[in-house]
Protein backbone atom coordinates (compact mmCIF):
# COMPACT_ATOMS: atom_id res chain seq x y z
CA UNK A 1 0.00 0.00 0.00
CA UNK A 2 1.18 3.42 -0.96
CA UNK A 3 -0.02 6.42 1.22
CA UNK A 4 0.47 10.14 1.04
CA UNK A 5 -0.56 11.47 4.27
CA UNK A 6 -0.98 15.80 4.45
CA UNK A 7 1.52 16.57 1.86
CA UNK A 8 2.50 20.25 1.70
CA UNK A 9 3.31 21.49 -1.76
CA UNK A 10 3.81 25.09 -2.70
CA UNK A 11 5.66 26.64 -5.79
CA UNK A 12 7.91 29.59 -5.98
CA UNK A 13 7.87 29.89 -1.99
CA UNK A 14 8.97 33.35 -1.09
CA UNK A 15 8.17 35.21 -4.25
CA UNK A 16 4.57 37.29 -5.29
CA UNK A 17 4.01 34.32 -7.34
CA UNK A 18 3.85 32.17 -4.19
CA UNK A 19 1.03 29.45 -5.12
CA UNK A 20 -0.22 26.60 -2.58
CA UNK A 21 -0.80 23.62 -4.32
CA UNK A 22 -1.18 21.02 -1.68
CA UNK A 23 -2.00 22.02 1.53
CA UNK A 24 -2.64 18.51 3.69
CA UNK A 25 -3.36 15.63 0.65
CA UNK A 26 -4.46 12.77 1.54
CA UNK A 27 -4.43 9.99 -0.53
CA UNK A 28 -3.68 5.98 -0.16
CA UNK A 29 -3.62 3.21 -3.06
CA UNK A 30 -4.16 -0.21 -2.42
CA UNK A 31 -1.95 -3.12 -3.37
CA UNK A 32 -3.21 -4.35 -7.10
CA UNK A 33 -5.64 -1.39 -7.67
CA UNK A 34 -5.43 0.20 -11.34
CA UNK A 35 -6.26 4.46 -10.60
CA UNK A 36 -6.85 6.59 -13.39
CA UNK A 37 -6.55 10.18 -12.38
CA UNK A 38 -7.98 12.77 -14.40
CA UNK A 39 -8.43 16.89 -13.81
CA UNK A 40 -8.00 20.22 -15.52
CA UNK A 41 -4.09 21.68 -16.03
CA UNK A 42 -3.04 22.80 -12.26
CA UNK A 43 -4.68 20.42 -10.47
CA UNK A 44 -2.18 18.81 -9.61
CA UNK A 45 -2.15 15.50 -11.03
CA UNK A 46 1.31 15.38 -12.21
CA UNK A 47 2.32 17.00 -9.03
CA UNK A 48 1.25 14.18 -7.45
CA UNK A 49 3.01 11.28 -9.87
CA UNK A 50 6.21 13.28 -9.22
CA UNK A 51 5.90 13.24 -5.26
CA UNK A 52 5.45 9.73 -5.33
CA UNK A 53 8.38 9.04 -7.47
CA UNK A 54 10.70 11.72 -5.97
CA UNK A 55 11.21 13.95 -9.11
CA UNK A 56 10.03 16.69 -7.06
CA UNK A 57 10.53 17.14 -2.74
CA UNK A 58 7.50 18.15 -0.77
CA UNK A 59 6.93 20.89 1.72
CA UNK A 60 5.56 18.88 4.26
CA UNK A 61 3.52 15.49 4.45
CA UNK A 62 5.18 11.78 4.25
CA UNK A 63 5.32 9.25 1.85
CA UNK A 64 4.59 5.49 2.80
CA UNK A 65 5.20 2.05 0.96
CA UNK A 66 4.29 -0.41 3.06
CA UNK A 67 4.30 1.26 6.52
CA UNK A 68 7.93 2.49 5.01
CA UNK A 69 8.32 6.59 5.20
CA UNK A 70 9.81 6.91 1.85
CA UNK A 71 9.94 10.92 1.76
CA UNK A 72 13.35 11.55 1.70
CA UNK A 73 14.57 8.70 -0.65
CA UNK A 74 15.81 9.44 -4.32
CA UNK A 75 13.93 9.41 -7.23
CA UNK A 76 16.79 6.72 -8.49
CA UNK A 77 16.38 4.64 -5.50
CA UNK A 78 12.20 4.99 -5.81
CA UNK A 79 13.01 3.58 -9.06
CA UNK A 80 13.97 0.22 -8.04
CA UNK A 81 10.31 -0.38 -7.29
CA UNK A 82 8.76 2.00 -9.70
CA UNK A 83 8.16 1.76 -13.03
CA UNK A 84 7.11 4.66 -15.14
CA UNK A 85 5.79 5.61 -18.48
CA UNK A 86 6.07 9.71 -19.94
CA UNK A 87 3.68 11.50 -21.91
CA UNK A 88 7.06 12.16 -24.43
CA UNK A 89 7.41 8.67 -25.65
CA UNK A 90 11.11 10.07 -26.63
CA UNK A 91 11.30 9.93 -22.46
CA UNK A 92 10.98 5.97 -22.12
CA UNK A 93 13.92 4.62 -24.56
CA UNK A 94 17.31 5.96 -25.62
CA UNK A 95 17.26 6.53 -29.10
CA UNK A 96 20.63 5.94 -30.05
CA UNK A 97 20.78 2.44 -28.44
CA UNK A 98 18.98 -0.76 -30.53
CA UNK A 99 15.83 -2.12 -29.54
CA UNK A 100 18.06 -5.48 -28.39
CA UNK A 101 20.56 -2.71 -26.20
CA UNK A 102 17.25 -0.53 -24.99
CA UNK A 103 15.40 -3.84 -23.88
CA UNK A 104 18.62 -5.34 -22.40
CA UNK A 105 19.39 -2.31 -20.30
CA UNK A 106 15.98 -2.24 -18.98
CA UNK A 107 15.79 -6.18 -18.16
CA UNK A 108 18.85 -5.35 -16.01
CA UNK A 109 16.87 -2.83 -13.73
CA UNK A 110 17.90 -2.51 -10.68
CA UNK A 111 20.60 -5.32 -11.19
CA UNK A 112 24.43 -4.91 -10.93
CA UNK A 113 25.61 -2.87 -13.98
CA UNK A 114 29.12 -4.66 -14.02
CA UNK A 115 31.56 -5.40 -17.06
CA UNK A 116 29.53 -8.54 -17.92
CA UNK A 117 28.59 -8.28 -21.60
CA UNK A 118 26.12 -5.25 -22.56
CA UNK A 119 23.22 -7.66 -24.38
CA UNK A 120 21.77 -10.42 -22.83
CA UNK A 121 21.97 -13.78 -25.44
CA UNK A 122 19.90 -15.74 -23.67
CA UNK A 123 16.66 -13.19 -23.84
CA UNK A 124 17.17 -12.69 -27.27
CA UNK A 125 14.10 -14.80 -27.97
CA UNK A 126 12.34 -13.80 -25.04
CA UNK A 127 12.49 -9.96 -26.08
CA UNK A 128 11.33 -11.23 -29.49
CA UNK A 129 8.70 -12.88 -28.12
CA UNK A 130 7.72 -10.02 -25.94
CA UNK A 131 7.98 -7.37 -29.09
CA UNK A 132 5.69 -9.84 -31.13
CA UNK A 133 3.13 -9.10 -28.40
CA UNK A 134 2.87 -5.91 -29.33
CA UNK A 135 1.82 -6.50 -33.23
CA UNK A 136 3.69 -3.28 -34.66
CA UNK A 137 6.75 -5.52 -35.74
CA UNK A 138 9.61 -4.42 -33.98
CA UNK A 139 10.76 -8.49 -32.98
CA UNK A 140 12.06 -8.22 -36.93
CA UNK A 141 14.34 -4.78 -35.93
CA UNK A 142 16.33 -5.85 -33.27
CA UNK A 143 19.51 -3.91 -34.52
CA UNK A 144 17.41 -1.10 -35.38
CA UNK A 145 17.72 2.35 -33.64
CA UNK A 146 15.01 2.99 -31.16
CA UNK A 147 15.73 6.64 -32.34
CA UNK A 148 14.03 5.96 -35.65
CA UNK A 149 11.01 4.48 -34.13
CA UNK A 150 7.43 6.17 -34.38
CA UNK A 151 6.36 7.51 -31.26
CA UNK A 152 3.34 5.17 -30.94
CA UNK A 153 6.31 2.26 -31.25
CA UNK A 154 8.66 4.20 -28.91
CA UNK A 155 5.74 4.03 -26.57
CA UNK A 156 5.11 0.76 -26.85
CA UNK A 157 8.57 -0.14 -25.99
CA UNK A 158 8.72 2.01 -23.13
CA UNK A 159 5.87 0.59 -21.86
CA UNK A 160 7.09 -3.06 -21.92
CA UNK A 161 10.61 -2.13 -20.96
CA UNK A 162 8.95 -0.54 -17.39
CA UNK A 163 7.55 -3.90 -16.82
CA UNK A 164 10.03 -6.32 -17.68
CA UNK A 165 11.60 -6.37 -14.12
CA UNK A 166 8.99 -7.05 -11.26
CA UNK A 167 8.10 -3.53 -9.64
CA UNK A 168 5.96 -2.62 -7.11
CA UNK A 169 4.07 0.76 -8.89
CA UNK A 170 3.53 1.39 -12.77
CA UNK A 171 3.23 5.07 -12.98
CA UNK A 172 1.31 6.63 -16.16
CA UNK A 173 2.34 10.14 -16.76
CA UNK A 174 -0.49 11.06 -19.59
CA UNK A 175 1.55 8.55 -21.77
CA UNK A 176 -1.45 8.42 -24.50
CA UNK A 177 -1.49 11.91 -24.89
CA UNK A 178 1.02 13.08 -27.67
CA UNK A 179 -0.35 10.17 -29.98
CA UNK A 180 -2.64 10.03 -32.87
CA UNK A 181 -5.87 8.82 -31.50
CA UNK A 182 -5.75 5.18 -33.01
CA UNK A 183 -2.62 4.80 -31.57
CA UNK A 184 -3.24 5.86 -28.41
CA UNK A 185 -5.88 3.48 -28.33
CA UNK A 186 -3.79 0.52 -29.34
CA UNK A 187 -1.18 1.80 -26.46
CA UNK A 188 -4.09 1.97 -24.04
CA UNK A 189 -5.45 -2.05 -24.98
CA UNK A 190 -1.32 -3.06 -24.63
CA UNK A 191 -1.62 -1.09 -20.93
CA UNK A 192 -4.96 -2.83 -20.02
CA UNK A 193 -3.02 -6.19 -20.78
CA UNK A 194 -0.15 -5.62 -19.07
CA UNK A 195 -1.52 -4.26 -16.02
CA UNK A 196 -4.01 -7.38 -15.85
CA UNK A 197 -0.76 -10.17 -16.63
CA UNK A 198 1.60 -8.51 -13.79
CA UNK A 199 -1.35 -7.05 -11.85
CA UNK A 200 0.95 -4.25 -10.83
CA UNK A 201 -0.64 -1.04 -9.22
CA UNK A 202 -1.24 1.63 -11.28
CA UNK A 203 -1.87 5.09 -11.14
CA UNK A 204 -2.65 6.57 -14.96
CA UNK A 205 -3.00 10.06 -15.21
CA UNK A 206 -5.41 11.29 -18.36
CA UNK A 207 -7.11 13.80 -19.81
CA UNK A 208 -8.87 11.26 -21.96
CA UNK A 209 -12.07 10.59 -19.54
CA UNK A 210 -12.91 7.58 -21.99
CA UNK A 211 -10.15 5.36 -20.98
CA UNK A 212 -10.33 7.15 -17.13
CA UNK A 213 -14.18 5.53 -17.42
CA UNK A 214 -13.22 2.64 -19.10
CA UNK A 215 -10.02 1.30 -18.06
CA UNK A 216 -8.92 1.02 -13.61
CA UNK A 217 -10.53 -0.15 -10.77
CA UNK A 218 -10.71 3.31 -9.40
CA UNK A 219 -11.12 6.82 -10.57
CA UNK A 220 -10.08 10.09 -9.04
CA UNK A 221 -10.52 13.64 -10.44
CA UNK A 222 -8.26 16.21 -8.89
CA UNK A 223 -9.21 20.07 -8.63
CA UNK A 224 -6.80 22.51 -7.40
CA UNK A 225 -4.58 19.92 -5.06
CA UNK A 226 -7.97 17.64 -3.41
CA UNK A 227 -9.31 14.71 -4.54
CA UNK A 228 -13.15 15.83 -5.45
CA UNK A 229 -14.12 12.32 -6.61
CA UNK A 230 -12.92 9.10 -5.68
CA UNK A 231 -15.02 6.23 -6.56
CA UNK A 232 -13.83 2.15 -7.10
CA UNK A 233 -15.65 -0.95 -7.26
CA UNK A 234 -19.51 -0.80 -8.58
CA UNK A 235 -19.19 2.86 -7.50
CA UNK A 236 -16.99 2.92 -10.45
CA UNK A 237 -18.22 0.59 -12.78
CA UNK A 238 -21.21 2.71 -13.24
CA UNK A 239 -19.94 5.73 -13.63
CA UNK A 240 -19.84 7.37 -17.33
CA UNK A 241 -18.16 9.61 -19.50
CA UNK A 242 -21.02 11.91 -19.04
CA UNK A 243 -21.53 12.24 -15.34
CA UNK A 244 -17.50 13.12 -15.18
CA UNK A 245 -17.56 15.51 -18.09
CA UNK A 246 -20.38 17.40 -15.50
CA UNK A 247 -18.74 17.75 -13.00
CA UNK A 248 -15.85 18.98 -14.99
CA UNK A 249 -17.98 21.31 -16.54
CA UNK A 250 -18.94 22.42 -12.99
CA UNK A 251 -15.76 22.75 -11.53
CA UNK A 252 -14.59 24.49 -14.76
CA UNK A 253 -17.63 27.38 -14.61
CA UNK A 254 -16.20 27.87 -10.44
CA UNK A 255 -12.74 28.96 -11.77
CA UNK A 256 -14.39 30.68 -14.45
CA UNK A 257 -12.69 28.86 -17.73
CA UNK B 1 57.73 15.38 -47.34
CA UNK B 2 60.47 12.63 -46.15
CA UNK B 3 59.70 9.31 -44.60
CA UNK B 4 60.66 10.70 -40.98
CA UNK B 5 57.93 13.83 -41.38
CA UNK B 6 55.16 10.79 -42.23
CA UNK B 7 56.52 8.31 -39.67
CA UNK B 8 56.34 11.43 -37.14
CA UNK B 9 52.65 12.25 -38.55
CA UNK B 10 51.58 8.33 -37.42
CA UNK B 11 53.53 8.41 -33.96
CA UNK B 12 51.79 11.60 -32.77
CA UNK B 13 48.22 10.64 -34.16
CA UNK B 14 48.68 7.61 -32.43
CA UNK B 15 49.66 9.15 -29.18
CA UNK B 16 46.87 12.06 -29.25
CA UNK B 17 44.24 9.04 -30.30
CA UNK B 18 44.34 8.34 -26.48
CA UNK B 19 43.74 11.58 -25.85
CA UNK B 20 40.77 11.73 -28.58
CA UNK B 21 39.10 8.43 -27.88
CA UNK B 22 38.72 10.31 -23.80
CA UNK B 23 37.03 13.39 -25.93
CA UNK B 24 35.19 11.17 -27.76
CA UNK B 25 33.79 9.36 -24.22
CA UNK B 26 32.80 13.33 -22.92
CA UNK B 27 31.67 14.85 -26.17
CA UNK B 28 30.03 12.38 -28.54
CA UNK B 29 28.66 10.29 -25.58
CA UNK B 30 28.10 11.94 -22.37
CA UNK B 31 26.78 15.50 -24.73
CA UNK B 32 29.14 16.82 -21.98
CA UNK B 33 31.93 19.20 -23.11
CA UNK B 34 34.60 18.68 -20.98
CA UNK B 35 37.53 21.67 -20.70
CA UNK B 36 39.35 19.45 -17.93
CA UNK B 37 41.13 17.93 -20.79
CA UNK B 38 43.58 20.88 -21.31
CA UNK B 39 44.66 20.37 -17.84
CA UNK B 40 44.97 16.47 -17.55
CA UNK B 41 47.03 15.78 -20.89
CA UNK B 42 49.70 18.07 -19.17
CA UNK B 43 48.94 16.59 -15.71
CA UNK B 44 50.15 12.80 -17.09
CA UNK B 45 52.86 14.82 -18.80
CA UNK B 46 54.46 16.42 -15.60
CA UNK B 47 53.76 13.34 -13.91
CA UNK B 48 55.21 11.09 -15.92
CA UNK B 49 58.35 13.04 -16.02
CA UNK B 50 58.84 13.93 -12.36
CA UNK B 51 58.76 10.18 -11.56
CA UNK B 52 61.01 9.25 -14.39
CA UNK B 53 63.32 11.29 -13.09
CA UNK B 54 62.73 9.97 -9.71
CA UNK B 55 63.81 6.69 -11.21
CA UNK B 56 60.45 4.79 -11.59
CA UNK B 57 60.24 2.22 -14.29
CA UNK B 58 58.50 4.66 -17.02
CA UNK B 59 55.37 1.74 -17.12
CA UNK B 60 54.92 2.13 -14.01
CA UNK B 61 54.35 6.08 -14.60
CA UNK B 62 52.08 5.36 -17.10
CA UNK B 63 50.11 3.68 -14.63
CA UNK B 64 50.20 6.82 -12.00
CA UNK B 65 49.62 9.21 -14.50
CA UNK B 66 46.46 7.29 -15.74
CA UNK B 67 45.04 7.12 -12.78
CA UNK B 68 45.85 10.85 -11.56
CA UNK B 69 43.92 12.05 -14.71
CA UNK B 70 40.60 9.50 -13.94
CA UNK B 71 40.93 11.24 -10.41
CA UNK B 72 40.89 15.13 -12.11
CA UNK B 73 37.88 13.64 -14.34
CA UNK B 74 36.28 12.38 -10.64
CA UNK B 75 36.81 16.11 -9.49
CA UNK B 76 35.15 17.66 -12.39
CA UNK B 77 32.36 15.16 -12.41
CA UNK B 78 32.08 16.24 -8.39
CA UNK B 79 31.86 20.05 -9.29
CA UNK B 80 29.27 19.54 -11.60
CA UNK B 81 27.14 16.55 -9.97
CA UNK B 82 27.27 17.15 -6.35
CA UNK B 83 27.15 21.41 -6.15
CA UNK B 84 25.64 21.72 -9.60
CA UNK B 85 27.86 24.12 -11.49
CA UNK B 86 27.61 24.26 -15.20
CA UNK B 87 29.32 21.22 -17.37
CA UNK B 88 31.60 23.81 -19.34
CA UNK B 89 32.57 25.61 -15.97
CA UNK B 90 33.24 22.67 -14.37
CA UNK B 91 35.74 22.02 -16.77
CA UNK B 92 37.50 25.15 -16.90
CA UNK B 93 37.74 25.61 -12.93
CA UNK B 94 39.62 21.38 -12.72
CA UNK B 95 41.62 23.11 -15.93
CA UNK B 96 42.56 26.00 -14.17
CA UNK B 97 43.59 24.73 -11.18
CA UNK B 98 45.61 21.66 -12.57
CA UNK B 99 48.10 24.10 -14.07
CA UNK B 100 49.42 25.18 -10.75
CA UNK B 101 49.15 21.52 -9.64
CA UNK B 102 51.24 20.40 -12.73
CA UNK B 103 53.76 23.33 -11.98
CA UNK B 104 54.34 21.99 -8.63
CA UNK B 105 54.59 17.65 -9.68
CA UNK B 106 57.11 19.08 -12.50
CA UNK B 107 58.83 20.97 -10.02
CA UNK B 108 59.43 23.86 -13.35
CA UNK B 109 57.15 25.01 -16.35
CA UNK B 110 60.22 22.84 -18.26
CA UNK B 111 61.58 19.45 -17.15
CA UNK B 112 63.65 17.97 -19.55
CA UNK B 113 63.63 13.47 -19.28
CA UNK B 114 66.32 13.18 -22.28
CA UNK B 115 68.99 11.34 -19.83
CA UNK B 116 66.63 8.90 -18.43
CA UNK B 117 65.28 5.79 -20.19
CA UNK B 118 61.93 5.72 -21.39
CA UNK B 119 58.91 3.28 -23.09
CA UNK B 120 60.36 4.06 -26.18
CA UNK B 121 64.10 3.59 -25.23
CA UNK B 122 63.94 0.40 -23.00
CA UNK B 123 62.07 -3.03 -23.05
CA UNK B 124 59.85 -3.44 -25.60
CA UNK B 125 60.15 -0.14 -27.05
CA UNK B 126 63.84 -0.43 -27.07
CA UNK B 127 63.11 -4.29 -28.86
CA UNK B 128 60.80 -2.59 -31.69
CA UNK B 129 63.60 -0.29 -31.88
CA UNK B 130 66.08 -2.69 -32.71
CA UNK B 131 63.93 -5.30 -35.04
CA UNK B 132 63.22 -2.31 -37.04
CA UNK B 133 65.81 1.29 -36.48
CA UNK B 134 63.62 3.78 -37.03
CA UNK B 135 60.02 2.34 -36.50
CA UNK B 136 60.13 1.41 -33.21
CA UNK B 137 58.74 4.80 -31.86
CA UNK B 138 55.98 4.43 -34.36
CA UNK B 139 55.28 0.97 -33.52
CA UNK B 140 54.82 1.20 -29.62
CA UNK B 141 52.60 4.05 -30.09
CA UNK B 142 50.31 2.05 -32.55
CA UNK B 143 50.20 -0.56 -30.16
CA UNK B 144 49.33 2.00 -27.16
CA UNK B 145 46.51 3.16 -29.87
CA UNK B 146 44.93 -0.09 -30.86
CA UNK B 147 45.25 -1.78 -27.63
CA UNK B 148 43.38 1.04 -25.81
CA UNK B 149 40.28 1.14 -28.62
CA UNK B 150 39.98 -2.60 -28.22
CA UNK B 151 39.60 -1.95 -24.38
CA UNK B 152 37.63 0.66 -25.04
CA UNK B 153 35.05 -1.20 -27.66
CA UNK B 154 35.04 -4.03 -24.69
CA UNK B 155 33.86 -1.85 -22.38
CA UNK B 156 31.34 0.17 -24.28
CA UNK B 157 29.53 -3.37 -25.28
CA UNK B 158 29.69 -4.37 -21.29
CA UNK B 159 26.67 -3.29 -18.74
CA UNK B 160 28.45 -0.55 -17.61
CA UNK B 161 28.98 0.46 -20.64
CA UNK B 162 26.18 0.47 -22.01
CA UNK B 163 24.59 2.36 -18.86
CA UNK B 164 27.20 5.31 -19.75
CA UNK B 165 25.66 5.48 -23.52
CA UNK B 166 22.27 5.77 -22.07
CA UNK B 167 23.17 8.56 -20.08
CA UNK B 168 24.21 10.98 -22.59
CA UNK B 169 21.08 9.88 -24.69
CA UNK B 170 18.69 9.81 -21.77
CA UNK B 171 19.42 10.69 -18.33
CA UNK B 172 15.85 10.22 -17.24
CA UNK B 173 15.81 6.58 -18.48
CA UNK B 174 18.65 6.06 -16.47
CA UNK B 175 17.43 7.33 -13.09
CA UNK B 176 14.23 4.69 -13.78
CA UNK B 177 16.57 1.94 -13.85
CA UNK B 178 17.32 2.82 -10.36
CA UNK B 179 20.78 4.07 -10.89
CA UNK B 180 22.10 7.54 -9.93
CA UNK B 181 22.87 8.90 -13.43
CA UNK B 182 25.19 11.76 -11.69
CA UNK B 183 27.18 8.29 -10.89
CA UNK B 184 27.34 7.38 -14.50
CA UNK B 185 28.53 10.73 -15.42
CA UNK B 186 31.61 10.65 -12.99
CA UNK B 187 32.64 7.21 -14.32
CA UNK B 188 32.51 8.46 -17.99
CA UNK B 189 34.33 11.81 -17.04
CA UNK B 190 37.06 9.38 -15.17
CA UNK B 191 37.74 7.39 -18.00
CA UNK B 192 38.01 10.29 -20.23
CA UNK B 193 40.43 11.77 -18.38
CA UNK B 194 42.37 8.66 -17.50
CA UNK B 195 42.99 8.65 -21.20
CA UNK B 196 44.07 12.30 -21.68
CA UNK B 197 46.26 11.87 -18.76
CA UNK B 198 47.83 9.09 -20.56
CA UNK B 199 47.97 10.46 -23.85
CA UNK B 200 49.73 13.70 -22.23
CA UNK B 201 52.20 10.95 -20.57
CA UNK B 202 53.47 9.18 -23.67
CA UNK B 203 53.67 12.34 -25.34
CA UNK B 204 56.16 13.45 -22.95
CA UNK B 205 58.20 10.50 -23.09
CA UNK B 206 58.37 10.35 -26.57
CA UNK B 207 59.26 14.08 -26.93
CA UNK B 208 61.49 13.57 -23.76
CA UNK B 209 60.50 16.92 -22.01
CA UNK B 210 57.53 18.08 -19.87
CA UNK B 211 56.53 21.22 -21.10
CA UNK B 212 53.64 23.36 -19.21
CA UNK B 213 52.10 24.67 -21.91
CA UNK B 214 51.75 21.45 -23.93
CA UNK B 215 48.27 21.38 -22.82
CA UNK B 216 47.12 24.41 -23.99
CA UNK B 217 44.24 23.48 -27.01
CA UNK B 218 44.37 19.96 -26.20
CA UNK B 219 40.78 19.72 -26.51
CA UNK B 220 40.34 21.78 -29.51
CA UNK B 221 42.46 19.10 -30.98
CA UNK B 222 40.53 16.21 -29.31
CA UNK B 223 37.51 17.79 -30.92
CA UNK B 224 38.93 18.17 -33.88
CA UNK B 225 39.69 14.68 -34.43
CA UNK B 226 36.77 13.75 -33.49
CA UNK B 227 34.66 15.28 -35.60
CA UNK B 228 36.62 14.59 -38.47
CA UNK B 229 36.72 11.42 -37.84
CA UNK B 230 33.40 10.68 -36.71
CA UNK B 231 31.46 12.26 -39.82
CA UNK B 232 33.93 11.53 -42.53
CA UNK B 233 33.69 7.74 -42.06
CA UNK B 234 29.78 8.23 -40.69
CA UNK B 235 28.53 6.32 -43.80
CA UNK B 236 31.15 3.45 -43.17
CA UNK B 237 30.86 0.40 -41.32
CA UNK B 238 33.36 1.15 -38.96
CA UNK B 239 33.36 1.22 -35.00
CA UNK B 240 33.40 5.19 -33.74
CA UNK B 241 36.26 4.59 -31.72
CA UNK B 242 38.34 3.48 -35.59
CA UNK B 243 36.79 6.66 -36.96
CA UNK B 244 38.69 8.52 -34.04
CA UNK B 245 41.73 6.91 -34.81
CA UNK B 246 41.96 7.62 -38.14
CA UNK B 247 40.27 11.36 -37.29
CA UNK B 248 43.36 11.96 -35.17
CA UNK B 249 45.75 10.43 -37.94
CA UNK B 250 44.27 12.64 -40.42
CA UNK B 251 44.58 15.75 -38.06
CA UNK B 252 48.13 15.68 -37.44
CA UNK B 253 48.63 14.97 -40.85
CA UNK B 254 47.17 18.76 -41.77
CA UNK B 255 49.03 19.95 -39.22
CA UNK B 256 51.89 18.42 -40.67
CA UNK B 257 51.44 19.66 -44.11
CA UNK B 258 50.72 23.51 -42.21
CA UNK B 259 54.25 23.08 -40.79
CA UNK B 260 55.97 21.86 -43.92
CA UNK B 261 54.37 24.58 -46.25
CA UNK B 262 56.71 26.91 -43.87
CA UNK B 263 53.96 28.65 -41.35
CA UNK B 264 55.64 30.68 -38.48
CA UNK B 265 55.18 27.96 -35.49
CA UNK B 266 53.60 30.79 -33.51
CA UNK B 267 50.43 30.71 -35.74
CA UNK B 268 49.83 26.92 -35.09
CA UNK B 269 47.44 27.33 -32.10
CA UNK B 270 45.18 29.74 -34.56
CA UNK B 271 46.08 27.30 -37.30
CA UNK B 272 44.06 24.55 -35.14
CA UNK B 273 41.26 27.06 -33.72
CA UNK B 274 40.71 28.01 -37.59
CA UNK B 275 40.95 24.18 -38.54
CA UNK B 276 38.11 23.30 -35.84
CA UNK B 277 35.88 26.36 -36.78
CA UNK B 278 36.19 25.13 -40.50
CA UNK B 279 34.82 21.48 -39.88
CA UNK B 280 32.26 22.63 -37.71
CA UNK B 281 30.99 25.01 -40.23
CA UNK B 282 31.06 22.27 -42.39
CA UNK B 283 29.12 19.28 -40.14
CA UNK B 284 26.88 22.11 -39.08
CA UNK B 285 25.56 22.93 -42.75
CA UNK B 286 25.59 19.47 -43.53
CA UNK B 287 23.37 18.78 -41.05
CA UNK B 288 21.10 21.47 -42.50
CA UNK B 289 21.71 24.15 -39.39
CA UNK B 290 19.68 22.24 -37.08
CA UNK B 291 21.43 20.74 -34.49
CA UNK B 292 24.32 22.43 -32.19
CA UNK B 293 27.78 21.20 -32.67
Amino acid sequence: MLELQKIVKNYNAGTVNEMCLFDGFDLSIEKGEFVSVVGSNGSGKTSMLNIICGSIPVDGGRILLEGKDITRHTEYARAKYIGRVFQNPAAGTCPSLTIYENMSLADNKSGLFGLSRGVNKRRYEAYRELLAGIGLGLEDKMETKVGVLSGGQRQAMALIMSTLTPIDFLILDEHTAALDPKTADTIMRLTDRIVREKGVTTVMVTHNLRYAVEYGSRLVMMHEGRAILDKSGEEKKGTTVDEILQLFTEISIECGN
Amino acid sequence: MSVSLIVGIFEQGFIFALMALGVYITYRILDFPDLSVDGTFPLGAAITAALITRGMDPWLTLLVATLAGAAAGVVTGLIHVKIGVKDLLSGIITMTGLYSVNLMIAGSPNLPIFNYDNIFTSGLGGVLEGIVPGFGTVLLALLLAVACKYLMDWYLGTKSGLLLRAVGDNKLFVTYLGRDEGFVKIVGLAIANALAALSGAVLCQQQRVFDISSGTGTIVMGLAMVIIGTNLFRRSRLRPTAMVLIGAILYRAVIAIVLFLGINPNFMKLVMALLLLLILAYTHRKKGGARRA
